[in-house]
């Protein structure tokens, strides 16, 4: 029985790795897995880390919180500019950033890049609901070109430096505007133009010390939040008062 | 030097900040203004999402008005049955201000309506104060004797029911206009984060009639509670009070209106009034640019559903 059930699993096992013998071994760490968000925040890079076992191209890719968008456009009103039509999207990265040893394109084919969503163009994002193709196809550009002018989202890939075919490492940028919320980091290692290996870390990006304090207690009590802000102000400006007559 | 502010979700240089608070301080305390008509427009020209600029600007306008109020309770210079009256109106309109505020975000809208309710009122108030300055201006060089005017003319306003004595202001009319002029300056207030002080002095004055002498104080009293519900309601409706962002800004802006108000002394009052006129259009002026010039984007985005 037992050689029966480990002949199948290795079946499944072989089933599942069509390409036994192009599988590599990758291996990553991140020289942290939580970004905290403190007072003095005007964001920071991450270090990955890693090797790989053979000649190839490494690509790394860091997504994160996956949330539904509402894309708006300004249109010209009597003279004005006011956002008209609205298109939502769902499950669209806060954050897309990518970095590789090579130029992209250099690295994969567009049909395969495309598939494993690398670079911010291939992102798929779908719009909520029935909606106008041409109209979601603009505003997905919209989006994208707008979170890359926001440093949200990687135009040019980052760099991957690659040390004697074998360690590699990468500066992963978090911009200061960077939103709230669990990433992950996918790394991918490309041979003759085919993902031969990919591993996943998950990091996370919280508010820390004050800050998170002041906007968790906004968020989850706030008529005392409201309150608070009430008193402190009716401190204040009595002091100030104060301070004001001795003056 | 670089603050992250937890609810305005961005870093702000705090000199920057400082700058500003002090300035709009020396400002209100030149002008005795609440100057939140100024720093909600000054806060969204640097960046600061407009529904987080108003929830803050209505924090911090609750303690500029307090120690204004105070100064004002001490020599005896407000009427406090009227400033109820006012505030009974002005919590109903602020609370109707922030359900509006809350509907308009959520379709979108928001940042155009707060946007247009600057152009509007900065436009009338900074025009009729320019004007004003210029004609006493002109009266000062004829050196012609200024005519004389009755306390108030009787018009069909004072033929409405429910009248009511008020007794610090000499004045025996109905209980609706106060009211509903505290409802009109309650919706602004929740609207566009300022005490409206600039609309609610010229309403007492030309409207009711009150004595001068008694209208800075009464509308400092009763912004305290308006500005202070606007406060609560925008926190629980919508998150968008920043206290480190409203604390920089009372600090910065107490010291200011300190300079401001020795400055003050020191220049006529046409002057200042015309002065203070040009900078109230000014600020209108770039509001209204900002609507009408093509925007750098064209689309923006928001999260939606949940925080």
């Amino acid at each position: 029985m037992k050689i029966v059930k480990r002949l199948l699993s290795l079946g499944l096992l072989l089933a599942f790795v069509p390409t036994p013998a192009l599988a590599s071994s990758l291996v990553v760490d991140l020289s942290s897995n939580q970004i905290e968000i403190t007072t003095n925040f005007t964001g920071t890079n991450l270090l990955l880390f890693g090797a790989i076992d053979r000649k190839g191209d490494v690509v790394v890719v860091v997504r994160g919180p996956l949330r539904p968008e509402v894309v708006r456009r300004k249109e010209r009103v009597a003279g004005i500019w006011i956002n008209r039509v609205a298109v939502t999207f769902e499950a669209v990265p806060g954050y897309n950033f990518v970095a590789s040893s090579r130029p992209l394109d250099q690295i994969a084919s567009e049909e395969t890049l495309r598939r494993l969503q690398i670079g911010s163009e291939r992102l798929h994002l779908q719009p909520v609901g029935p909606a106008n193709k041409a109209l979601a196809s603009t505003f997905r550009k919209g989006l994208i070109d707008l979170k890359k002018r926001k440093a949200l989202y990687s135009g040019k890939p980052g760099k991957v430096l690659i040390r004697s075919e074998k360690l590699f490492r990468a500066d992963l940028k978090f911009p200061s505007n960077v939103p709230t919320g669990s990433y992950t980091a996918e790394i991918y290692h490309f041979s003759d133009g085919k993902a031969v290996s990919v591993s996943r870390t998950k990091l996370s990006v919280q508010k820390a010390g004050v800050e998170a304090a002041i906007y968790n207690y906004a968020h989850d009590h706030s008529a005392i939040y409201g309150i608070v802000a009430i008193l402190i102000a009716l401190f204040a400006g009595w002091l100030g008062g104060v301070v004001f007559r001795k003056a | 030097m670089d603050l992250y502010f937890p609810i305005a979700e961005m870093s702000i240089n705090v000199l920057l900040l400082l700058a500003l608070g002090g300035g709009v301080g020396i400002l209100s305390g030149m002008f005795g203004v609440g100057g939140g008509f100024l720093m909600t427009p000054l806060l969204i020209f640097i960046g600061v999402p407009p529904a987080v600029a108003v929830g803050t600007e209505a924090n911090q306008v609750v303690a500029a008005s307090v120690s204004g109020a105070l100064a004002h309770w001490r020599r005896g210079n407000v009427d406090f049955k009227m400033g109820f009256i006012l505030l009974i109106g002005g919590f109903f309109g602020s609370t109707f201000g922030v359900w509006i505020f809350t509907k308009l975000r959520a379709l979108g809208y928001i940042d155009i309506v707060i946007s247009l309710c600057f152009v509007t009122f900065l436009g009338i108030v900074g025009g009729l104060m320019v004007a004003e300055g210029a004609r006493s201006w002109l009266r000062s060089r004829s050196s012609k004797p200024v005519s004389t005017k009755k306390l108030h003319q009787h018009t069909w306003l004072h033929g409405l029911p429910f009248k009511m004595r008020f007794r610090r202001s000499k004045l025996y009319i109905s209980a609706l206009l106060p009211l509903s002029i505290g409802v009109f300056v309650g919706i602004l207030s929740a609207i566009m984060g300022v005490g409206g002080g600039f609309i609610m002095v010229p309403a007492m004055i030309y409207l009711l009639g009150m004595p001068t002498s008694v209208v800075v104080g009464t509308s400092l009293f009763q912004i305290i509670f308006v500005t202070a519900n606007v406060t609560f309601l925008q926190s629980v409706n919508n998150q968008t009070v920043d206290v480190l962002l409203a604390l920089v800004l009372v600090i910065s802006s107490v010291i200011g209106a300190q300079f401001g108000t020795a400055f003050g002394s020191k220049l006529k009052s046409e002057q200042l009034r015309a002065l203070l006129g040009i900078l109230v259009l000014a600020v209108g002026c770039k509001v209204g640019f900002d609507l009408i010039v093509t925007p750098a984007h064209l689309f923006s985005f928001a999260v939606t559903g949940g925080h």
